[in-house]
């Protein structure tokens, strides 16, 4: 009995072992590759022979034979990921709070329109937003692009709506009694409640910005506009081949603050994860 | 207050509403504001008009003809005109721009009408306060009711608006679309004009040869991608929880973290890193299998390999997912049940069968559910990584491994066939709807039931 237990047991780490080196390796794979010298994507050996940071130290500066402005497109991206993750944010946790808290005509038709338009493939819409954004002479502009992230932060109100679902009654109608009106029971009680599900929203929304490509690519068409996501795509197309050290080091730095965030939030990312998956 | 809300409209028939309810609502469907100043409402009569005023102007200036707009779709091509002695080329109507003006114009139209219907409700319940002996509220009562029962409405004012614009009339113009022949080589705006041709799009996806041959193949495979992928996805989940969460294993913590890392990379960065893993000549996985004797498998190249690929890959991505939500359900399965099972003997694989599985089938089939939606919509995994690709001889503007999503996107993007695209986008929504109807009514009948059997 205890060594067929043994024998489970050992079987265990050694999937266990495997399970973790296929969930690593990708990452010390595209390490390694933006420390490797030279450009190819060949390498001899898993460790480089030899480390370089000089991929790193290329991002930054000005090439001649290749238009490759990373430092603008982190900077763009940047812009347009915090810029929408603010409005996003407080769009999703109002309309979420609204939808929860007060019984208005109207909402239970408001609450399946939500569920209907969540069905629609996301860039079915690609087209029209295209042609209006031209017609409002705002294409190729970020702003366009927060604009669209925006708009649509509503539809992502669910999650939310379950956290704040979950927050008794019994605290607000007691602020009610106080004379408290709406807004300062919202400021002053729900707000500093909802703290993991904010975190959750805008970190959500943050990444959802920084890692866009669609709309991104359907929307700022000129070089120097893009964003990380455009420009890397870009570059493992164009320059896959004969530059791809480049774009391990391009990547990295991409990657970096989003694994760092999620690292450190992970907690509150479970719980949302487990909110929104039990409240359906 | 509360008698208004049985009688939503003034009619002499239902005899409710006495001199004053009745006058006010009729002078306020006669013109915005009119009821409100009968009732002395001054400030709110005076916007009530303004509004009018502005929502009668646009009606003449500019709604009509857009409406219209709707209609014709524009009946001037571009042609050539003789200007003195040469010809000009002269820009006809853009068939497209016009459409989405009549939309708007349709939404404008739509919001005046709800707000007129709110002004003469308004106007009549104002009237049968004053009835009723009490004073018309001022406008200081207005603002405060606003900002306490209206405080909702207040709320979601501005999302809504961005909804409107940004989703809704996107959505009905592409619904729209799918009723033109908008699409190249032909019927491009500003060269042609577009016209309606009712369910053609539809009839030819489905029965010309060339296109049905790819929507097909194209629905058959996104059907079993999306099945496989999440069931993968999801027992992969289960099966690395249970592995972490057994007994006697050290360091849950640490495997934990390790297998959320790919989770908390970009999923465009891991797909365009595997990418490159996986390239058939250069790629590290390949050089392992030749260094151990084995021949280089075509892993993007190959038709059936590339559709395992993109199944892996998927599972990369999508487990770590599960295995959370599925080591959130293992914690809160009660303790006692185990003890018990533990009492009457049965085996480690029983538990698991009668406890475990159960438990966390239950809790999860929601999410399940969700996902399969979400996998028929998956676009990153397969653009990203394959985008479509290899080449299909068979199919019209798809590869071996499109999904509809990103057939719809090529269809669109490079190739404009835009009523195609839409009229497939329409076809992924009707699937995916079938599929969160019938997940809504089985989680409503779940919370309905507290006990599992």
């Amino acid at each position: 009995m205890k060594s067929k237990k043994r024998v489970k047991l050992t079987l265990s780490y050694i999937l266990l072992g495997l399970i973790a080196i296929a969930s690593v390796y990708p990452a010390i794979w595209i390490v390694m590759s933006s420390l490797k010298v030279g450009d190819s994507l060949y390498s001899e050996t898993f460790i480089p022979r030899q480390l370089t940071f000089d991929h790193y130290r290329d991002l930054f500066v000005q090439h001649s034979d290749k238009d490759l402005p990373y430092l603008k497109w982190y900077w763009n991206t940047l812009k347009i990921a915090v810029t929408s993750m603010v409005l996003g944010t407080i769009i999703q946790v109002l309309t979420a709070y609204a939808m929860s808290r007060f019984r208005f005509k109207g909402r239970q038709t408001a609450m399946t329109t939500v569920l209907i338009l969540g069905m629609f493939p996301g860039f079915m819409s690609m087209i029209a937003i295209y042609l209006m954004l031209l017609q409002l002479n705002l294409l190729d502009s970020p702003w366009a692009l927060v604009l669209v992230y925006t708009a649509g932060a509503a539809l992502g109100m669910f999650v939310a709506k379950g956290f704040f679902d979950t927050i008794p009654r019994a605290l607000e109608e007691s602020a009610l009694l106080d004379g408290a009106g709406h807004w300062k029971i919202f400021t002053s009680i729900i707000l500093p409640l909802s703290r993991p599900i904010i975190t959750y929203i805008a970190l959500t929304t943050f990444t959802g910005a920084w890692v866009d490509f669609i709309f991104a690519r359907l929307i700022l068409r000129s070089r120097e506009n893009w964003t990380l996501a455009v420009g890397l795509y870009e570059m493992v197309n164009t320059y896959s081949s004969t530059e791809f050290t480049l774009f391990a080091a391009g990547s990295v730095l991409v990657a970096i603050p989003i694994a760092i965030l999620y690292m450190f939030l992970q907690r509150f990312l479970v719980q949302g994860l487990t909110a929104g998956a039990t409240k359906g | 207050m509360n008698q208004s809300k049985s009688a939503a409209l003034p009619e002499r028939t239902r005899g409710a509403g006495g001199a004053h309810a009745r006058t006010a609502a009729w002078l306020s469907v006669l013109c915005m504001g009119l009821g409100q100043l009968y009732n002395r409402q001054i400030v709110k009569g005076l916007l009530f008009l303004l509004a009018e005023a502005l929502g009668i102007y646009f009606i003449i200036t500019s709604l009509f003809t857009n409406l219209m707009g709707l209609i014709t779709l524009g009946d001037t091509p571009a042609h050539l005109e003789k200007v003195g002695r040469l010809y000009k080329n002269v820009p006809g109507d853009h068939s497209i721009f016009i459409m989405i003006y009549g939309l708007v114009a349709f939404l404008f139209l739509a919001l005046f009408l709800t707000f007129y219907v709110l002004n003469v409700r308004d106007a009549y319940t104002v009237g049968r306060l004053r009835e009723e002996g009490k004073s018309s509220p001022n406008f200081r009562d207005t603002l405060r009711y606003a900002s306490d029962k209206g405080f909702p409405y207040v709320l979601l004012s501005l999302p809504t608006v961005g909804v409107l614009f940004f989703t809704v009339l996107p959505i009905l113009f592409m619904i729209l679309i799918a009723f033109t022949n908008y699409a190249a080589p032909d019927h491009i705006p500003p060269k042609n004009l577009v016209d309606w041709v009712g369910f053609d799009t539809f009839k030819n996806l489905l029965t010309l040869k060339a296109w049905s041959r790819t929507f097909f193949g194209v629905l058959t495979w996104t059907i079993i991608w999306a099945v496989l992928a999440t069931i993968t996805t999801y027992f992969g989940g289960i099966f690395v929880a249970l592995l972490i969460e057994q007994q006697g294993i050290r360091f849950k913590t640490f495997w934990r973290t390790v297998f959320i890392i790919p989770y908390a990379i970009p999923q465009f960065i891991s797909l365009l890193v595997m990418k490159n893993l996986l390239n058939d000549q250069f790629g590290p996985i390949n050089q392992y299998l030749r260094w151990m004797g084995l021949g280089g498998l075509p892993w993007l190249n190959d038709p059936f390999w590339a559709k395992v690929t993109v199944l892996m890959v998927n599972m990369w991505i999508g487990i770590p997912v599960s295995m959370i939500l599925v080591l959130g359900v293992l914690t809160s399965i009660p303790r006692d049940l185990y003890e018990a099972a533990d009492i009457d003997g049965a085996s480690s694989f029983h538990k698991f069968r009668s406890i475990t599985l159960p438990f966390v089938l239950f809790q999860t089939t929601p999410v399940l559910i969700m996902q399969f939606a979400g996998n028929i919509n998956n676009f990153n995994v397969i653009y990203l990584l394959t985008g479509g690709q290899p080449a299909n001889g068979e199919y019209s503007f798809a590869g071996s491994t499109d999904l509809l999503v990103t057939w719809l996107y090529k269809l669109t993007l490079d190739n404009q066939r835009y009523n195609f695209a839409s009229a497939v986008g329409i076809i992924i929504f009707i699937i995916i709807a079938s599929f969160s109807i019938y997940n809504y009514r089985k989680s409503r009948s779940f919370k309905e039931e507290d006990m599992i059997q």
